[in-house]
C-alpha cells in the first residue's frame, strides 16, 4: 500500500483560541490506502486538527498543506468535500425519517436539476457506494429501523458517494459490539483496499491496534510521533497518549470474612436474563462482564428496582426485599450509575452542585425546604474526597470533562450514603488518564467497605479492578473467575468466544 | 406494500379508524352514507385543510406555530379594506394581495425565530397577541358585511342535483384546497427544498453540515404556511361571505391536533399530505355524523376530544399492547405467552 508520494501531507500546523495555544507546530501525513489511527487524549487537538484539514479552522502562517501533491493555500469545507476528504462523525449526523437511499444520497437533495430531486439518480448512487462496501441493505427501509451498527455502514456509504479519498472516521465503534465492531473492521479493510485512506479516531486501543498500519500520536496540542503500528501494545499506546505510566495489577482479594451485602437467588425476567445467583460481600467488588446484550444492564435494572423479577430473590442485608421502585431501592441503599451519563445520568445544563445533590434531596433539607449551607457542606465534601477539577459549583456540568462529569456522577450516588454502589460502563466516553482515576476512587471505595457492582464490556477493566467476575452470556452467569488464576487473554479469549 | 406500510403506518391506521368510523355512522344515520353529504365534509373541510397543509410544512421542518389562524383573520381584513381601495378588485388581485400578506405574516415569524433565536412556540403566541389585538384594536371588533360580489358569489365547478333531490358541488375552497395539496405534497417530496425542510426537522445537525443554508429553512417554511393561512383565510371570508374578526379564533388548534393525529410529529422531521387531509377529515366526519345523528352540538367537542385521543393511540407506537393479535409476529406473541406463564 505504500507509494512515494503522501496523499495528505501537513507540516507546522500551528492555531491559537483564546491565547490557548491548541496545536503547537503539529505534522500529519497519510498514505494512500492506508489505515491511519489519529490517537490522543480528550482536548489533545484531534478534533481540531480534522477542522483545519477539512477547512473549517485556518491555521496560522507558516503552515504547509498538500494534498495529492498540490499545495493548498486556504482550504474551505466544499473544496474538502470536492477533492473527496470526508468526515464520519461520531454522531453520524443522519436522518432517522428518512430512507436508507435518501440518507445516502443526500447530496442529491442539496443539489438537483431545477430545484428536484432525481430520485432515480439518488438511489443509484447509494446502491453503488453500498456495492463498493461489499453491503446489501434494503435501501427503503427508514433509517430509523436499522440496528446502530448498520446506520455507521450508511455513513460510510455516504461518504463514498462523494467520491472519497480519504475518510476520518471519529469514534466509530463507541456504541457497537464485538462483533458489528469486527463487521466495522471489515469495512474499513475494504475500503482501504479499493484505495481510500482512512485515518480512524478511537479510545479503543485493542481495535486501533488490529486495524491500522500507522498511528500518529498527540499529546497537548503537540505531535509525540509516528509510530508503526506493528509490535505496539496498548499499555505502551496509553503511555504515549497520556505521558505518564499506568502499571496494572490484579487487586482481587478474599472477602469470605466480610458479611454478604447483597444474596440474589435464581433471578428470572423473561427474555432478559434467567436464574441469576451471586453473593456480595462487604467491601468487595463483583465484576460483570459480557458482550451487549448479555443482560447485564438488565440485571442491574432489576436490581435497583426499576424493573420487577418474574422469579426468584433478592436479599438485602438478610432480607428480603421487593422493590416497587428504584425510590424503594435508593431508600434501602441501592445506587446505580447508569450506562448512558449523558443522557440519563446527569441533567447537562444544570450546575455541578444542582446535579451532585439530585440524588440526595432528603439530605440537605431543613424544615422541609432545601438548606443552602447544607447543600454547600454535600458538594464542597464530594468534590474534594472525590477530586474533581472544577471551577466554581454552579458552573453547568456541560462545561466538565468526560472523567470529572463521571466523578460528579459517582458522588451524587455516594451522597445517598449507599450500601451497594452498581457501576455500568463508568468509562464509556471518558479517556484513557481520566479512566485510571476513576478506578483508583472505585478501588478506595471498597476499601472503606462499600459493596461494588462493577459492569464493563471491556474485560481488562474487570480483569484489574474486581475482586471476583462474572461471565454472563445471553440472559446466564455462563462461569465466575478468580482474576489471580487467570491470564486477562484467557478471560478475553471467554468472552469474546 | 410492506414498504409503503411500514412508512405510513400513522395513515394506514388512521385511514383504517375513519372506515370504522363511516361504517358505524352509515348504520347510525340514514344521511350519512351520500354522496351529497361526502361533498358537505369536503366543502366544510376545504379550509382546515388548507390551514393544515401550510402547518405540516412547519411542523416538519421542526417548528411549530399558534398565530397562523389569527393571521389569516388579518389578511381577511387587510385584503378586503385594499380590494375597496382598489375599487372592487377581483380574484386575481384578492389571491395575489392575501397571499402577499399571509407570506409576510409567516416571514415576521420566521425572523423572530430565526434571527432572534426565540423558540418557536413562545415567539408565536407572542405574535398570535399582537396579530389579533392589532386586528381588534384598529377594527374595534367591527365586522365587513359589505364585501364585492365576486368574492360572495359561490363559485362552483361542477354540480348536479341527485335523485333524492339533494345537490352535489364541487365549490372553489375545495378546488383550491386541492392544488394546495397538491403543490405542498409536490415541494415536499419532489423538490430539494422539499427533502432539506424533512432533513432539517429530523436532524438540524447532521443538516447544518451538510452546508443547508438554516434561515432558508425558516423562511420557506413559515411563509409558505403564511401563504397558505392567506389563501385559507380568503377561501374562509368568500364561504362564510363575511369578515368577522375574531371568526378564527381557536381555529390553530383544531388545526394543529388534526395534523398532528395525521402523523405529522412535533419536533420535526416526519409527516404527510395525506395523513394531514385525513386528519383533518377525520374530526369533520365524527362532528357531521355527530350532527345528522342528532347530537347535542353541546357535547361535540367533549366527543370530538375523545376520538382523536383514541385516533392517536391507535396509530402511536402503542397499537400492540392494544391490539395484542396486530402484534408484529410470532416473537411478541411468544414474549406475552411467556409472560403470562410467569
Amino acid at each position: 500500500m505504500m507509494s512515494a508520494e503522501p496523499l495528505l501531507s501537513l507540516k507546522n500546523i500551528k492555531i491559537t483560541f483564546g491565547g490557548v495555544r491548541a496545536l503547537k507546530g503539529v505534522s500529519f501525513e497519510v498514505n494512500p490506502g492506508e489505515v491511519h489511527c489519529l490517537a490522543g487524549e480528550n482536548g489533545c487537538g484531534k478534533s481540531t486538527l480534522i477542522k483545519i484539514i477539512t477547512g473549517v479552522y485556518k491555521p496560522e502562517d507558516g503552515a504547509e498543506f498538500y494534498f495529492d501533491g498540490q499545495p493548498i493555500t486556504a482550504m474551505t469545507p466544499s473544496m474538502a468535500q470536492s477533492l473527496g476528504i470526508q468526515v464520519i462523525w461520531q454522531d453520524l449526523a443522519l436522518f432517522g425519517e428518512m430512507t436508507v437511499a435518501e440518507n445516502i444520497g443526500f447530496q442529491y437533495a442539496v443539489s438537483g436539476k431545477y430545484g428536484l430531486v432525481d430520485k432515480r439518480a439518488m438511489e443509484k448512487a447509494a446502491e453503488k457506494a453500498l456495492a463498493r462496501l461489499g453491503v446489501s441493505l434494503d435501501l427503503h427501509l427508514p433509517l430509523k429501523e436499522l440496528p446502530i451498527a448498520q446506520r455507521q455502514i450508511v455513513a460510510i456509504a455516504r461518504a463514498l458517494v462523494g467520491e472519497a479519498r480519504l475518510v476520518f472516521m471519529d469514534e466509530p465503534t463507541a456504541s457497537l459490539t464485538q462483533s458489528e465492531t469486527d463487521y466495522l473492521i471489515e469495512i474499513v479493510r475494504n475500503l482501504s483496499a479499493s484505495g481510500v485512506a482512512v485515518v480512524f479516531v478511537s479510545h479503543r486501543l485493542a481495535e486501533v491496534l488490529e486495524i491500522s498500519d500507522r498511528m500518529t500520536v498527540l499529546r497537548d496540542g503537540a505531535l509525540v510521533g509516528v509510530f508503526p503500528v506493528e509490535g505496539m501494545t496498548q499499555s505502551r499506546v496509553t503511555e504515549l497518549m497520556t505521558g505518564r505510566n499506568f502499571d496494572s495489577a490484579v487487586i482481587a482479594a478474599d472477602h469470605d470474612d466480610q458479611p454478604v451485602v447483597l444474596s440474589v437467588k435464581n433471578l428470572s425476567r423473561a427474555n432478559e436474563f434467567e436464574n441469576i445467583s451471586f453473593d456480595l460481600r462487604r467491601g468487595e467488588t463483583l465484576g460483570v462482564t459480557g458482550l451487549l446484550g448479555a443482560g447485564r444492564t438488565e440485571l442491574a435494572l432489576t436490581l435497583f428496582g426499576m424493573r420487577k423479577p418474574h422469579s426468584g430473590e433478592i436479599v438485602l442485608d438478610g432480607e428480603t426485599v421487593h422493590f416497587g421502585s428504584n425510590r424503594e431501592a435508593i431508600r434501602a441503599g441501592v445506587a446505580y450509575l447508569s450506562e448512558d451519563r449523558l443522557s440519563l445520568g446527569l441533567n447537562q445544563p444544570q450546575s455541578i452542585a444542582d446535579n451532585l445533590v439530585m440524588a440526595s434531596l432528603d439530605r440537605i433539607l431543613s424544615g422541609g425546604l432545601i438548606s443552602p449551607p447544607k447543600k454547600e457542606n454535600v458538594v464542597a465534601h464530594w468534590i474534594s474526597a472525590l477530586g474533581v477539577k472544577i471551577g466554581k459549583p454552579e458552573d453547568p456540568i456541560r462545561t466538565l470533562s468526560g472523567g470529572n462529569q463521571q466523578r460528579v456522577a459517582i458522588a451524587k450516588w455516594l451522597a445517598i450514603g449507599p450500601k451497594i454502589l452498581i457501576l455500568d460502563a463508568p468509562t464509556v466516553g471518558v479517556d484513557v488518564g481520566a479512566r485510571a482515576g476513576i478506578f483508583e476512587i472505585v478501588r478506595k471505595l471498597a476499601a472503606d467497605g462499600l459493596s461494588i457492582i462493577l459492569i464493563s464490556d471491556e474485560p481488562p477493566e474487570v480483569y484489574f479492578n474486581a475482586d471476583r467476575i462474572i461471565h454472563m452470556a445471553e440472559g446466564r452467569i455462563k462461569a465466575t473467575y478468580d482474576p489471580r488464576q487467570m491470564s486477562l487473554t484467557d478471560l478475553e479469549g471467554k468472552v469474546y468466544a | 406494500m410492506r414498504r409503503l406500510m411500514l412508512g405510513h403506518t400513522t395513515e394506514f391506521t388512521l385511514f383504517a379508524v375513519m372506515i370504522v368510523l363511516c361504517i358505524a355512522l352509515s348504520f347510525a344515520t340514514d344521511r350519512f352514507f351520500t354522496i351529497s353529504n361526502a361533498f358537505d365534509v369536503l366543502n366544510v373541510s376545504a379550509v382546515n385543510i388548507i390551514f393544515a397543509v401550510g402547518l405540516l410544512v412547519v411542523l416538519i421542518s421542526g417548528g411549530i406555530d399558534i398565530s397562523f389562524a389569527v393571521a389569516a383573520s388579518v389578511v381577511q381584513y387587510v385584503t378586503a379594506l385594499a380590494i375597496a381601495y382598489l375599487g372592487g378588485g377581483n380574484w386575481a388581485e384578492g389571491f395575489i394581495i392575501a397571499g402577499a400578506v399571509g407570506i409576510g405574516l409567516g416571514l415576521i415569524n420566521a425572523a423572530l425565530v430565526y434571527k432572534l433565536q426565540i423558540i418557536s412556540i413562545v415567539a408565536t403566541i407572542s405574535t398570535f397577541n399582537i396579530f389579533f389585538g392589532l386586528l381588534m384594536f384598529f377594527t374595534k371588533g367591527v365586522s365587513i358585511y359589505d364585501l364585492p360580489e365576486w368574492l360572495t358569489t359561490r363559485v362552483v365547478f361542477y354540480e348536479r342535483e341527485m335523485s333524492d333531490g339533494s345537490w352535489l358541488e364541487l365549490t372553489l375552497p375545495v378546488v383550491v384546497m386541492i392544488l394546495c395539496c397538491v403543490a405542498t405534497w409536490f415541494m415536499m417530496s419532489r423538490t430539494t427544498i422539499g427533502r432539506q425542510l424533512y432533513a432539517f426537522g429530523d436532524n438540524p445537525e447532521g443538516a447544518r453540515r451538510f452546508g443547508i443554508n438554516i434561515g432558508a429553512m425558516h423562511y420557506i417554511s413559515f411563509g409558505w404556511l403564511g401563504l397558505m393561512a392567506g389563501i385559507g383565510g380568503l377561501m374562509q371570508a368568500h364561504y362564510a361571505e363575511e369578515v368577522v374578526p375574531n371568526a378564527l379564533y381557536g381555529r390553530e388548534l383544531d388545526v394543529l391536533a388534526a395534523t398532528v393525529l395525521g402523523g405529522a410529529r412535533l419536533g420535526g422531521g416526519k409527516g404527510s399530505v395525506i395523513g394531514c387531509v385525513l386528519g383533518v377529515l377525520m374530526v369533520s366526519i365524527t362532528q357531521n355524523g355527530l350532527n345528522l345523528m342528532g347530537v347535542s352540538p353541546f357535547a361535540f367537542k367533549m366527543i370530538v376530544g375523545a376520538i382523536i385521543l383514541v385516533a392517536i393511540t391507535l396509530s402511536s407506537a402503542r397499537i400492540d399492547k392494544l391490539l395484542p393479535f396486530f402484534a408484529k409476529g410470532n416473537i411478541q406473541k411468544g414474549q406475552a405467552q411467556k409472560r403470562e406463564a410467569h
